[in-house]
């Protein structure tokens, strides 16, 4: 049971990349930045675990259960930002979010 | 015969897995765009499984769709799931830079594997059957990547007591 070699993955991987930086770019809602940010960081994962099961080595695993940690940090960091600024009667929108600008 | 088998697999997953990342996307109600992060990680795992990696796949579906999704749908029931609509009034400049870019990175990568992939990238690594195993990541943790291990425990006791931080409702005459 082999399957697909690594540069499948790869393309695969770097699609779904495209997916999220694309949804980061386009939209406007906190909430849909964070999960296209979500999809992001599983591409990384995706191409973490290809190259691990391509040489053989179980490193990139442990490199991807950390970058799952770090993902769920973030959601919930994010999260709480959210909610923050949406008890400040603010718009949920990133481009009128502009009190911090200089 | 079997590897045919997995082929099919692999290929069902890796459509589930662009068409769902895509609807996460494009869905202009993010409750919609939730139920799709579910169905993008679960042909993840798929994809997981495929790779060897048990431990790995199990430990995505229930960090990601046991709790991060669980959390999202949550602050989404809370703040009212506005809808807002990406395509309101035409191609704009920003959504065309944002596809130019998004296609860009595609392009790059795609390239990049295309050029290289030759011998080197064609021929995977021959794996005992414990690859990926639960005992084997908690050999890699405990062994070689304790440091990693005990920095992950760090950031998430930051993040729950960020969480908490700002998840405190401060009244409004006490706000300096």
């Amino acid at each position: 049971m082999t399957g697909p070699s690594v540069a499948a993955y790869l393309v695969v991987s770097v699609l779904l990349f495209a997916t999220g930086a694309f949804g980061v770019l386009i939209r406007r809602s906190p909430l849909i930045i964070l999960l296209a940010l979500e999809i992001m960081l599983n591409a990384g994962n995706l191409a973490l675990l290809a190259f691990s099961r391509h040489a053989g080595n179980g490193d990139g695993q442990i490199f991807a259960l950390t970058v799952m940690v770090v993902a769920a940090a973030e959601a919930v960091v994010g999260l709480g930002l959210i909610v923050a600024v949406s008890r400040q009667r603010v718009e949920l929108d990133v481009d009128r979010l502009t009190s911090l600008r200089g | 015969m079997e590897d045919f088998l997995v082929w099919v697999v692999w290929v069902l997953a890796a459509a589930a897995l662009l068409s769902s990342g895509i609807a996460v996307v494009l869905f202009s109600n993010p409750f919609f765009s939730a139920l799709a992060l579910i169905v993008n990680l679960a042909s993840l795992a798929v994809l997981y499984l495929i790779l060897a990696a048990e431990f790995v796949a199990a430990a995505q579906v229930l960090v990601y769709a046991g709790a991060i999704v669980v959390m999202f749908l949550f602050v989404i029931a809370y703040l009212g799931g506005r809808a807002d609509a990406p395509w309101a009034g035409g191609p704009t400049l920003q959504s065309v830079a944002a596809i130019v870019a998004a296609g860009a990175i595609a392009v790059e990568v795609v390239v990049v594997v295309a050029l290289k992939a030759g011998d080197r990238l064609a021929n995977a690594a021959e794996i005992p059957a414990t690859f990926g195993s639960p005992s084997e990541i908690g050999r890699l943790f405990l062994g070689p990547h304790l440091l990693a291990f005990e920095v992950t425990s760090i950031v998430l006791l930051v993040a729950a007591v960020g969480g908490v931080i700002l998840g405190t409702a401060v009244p409004r005459e006490r706000r300096g």
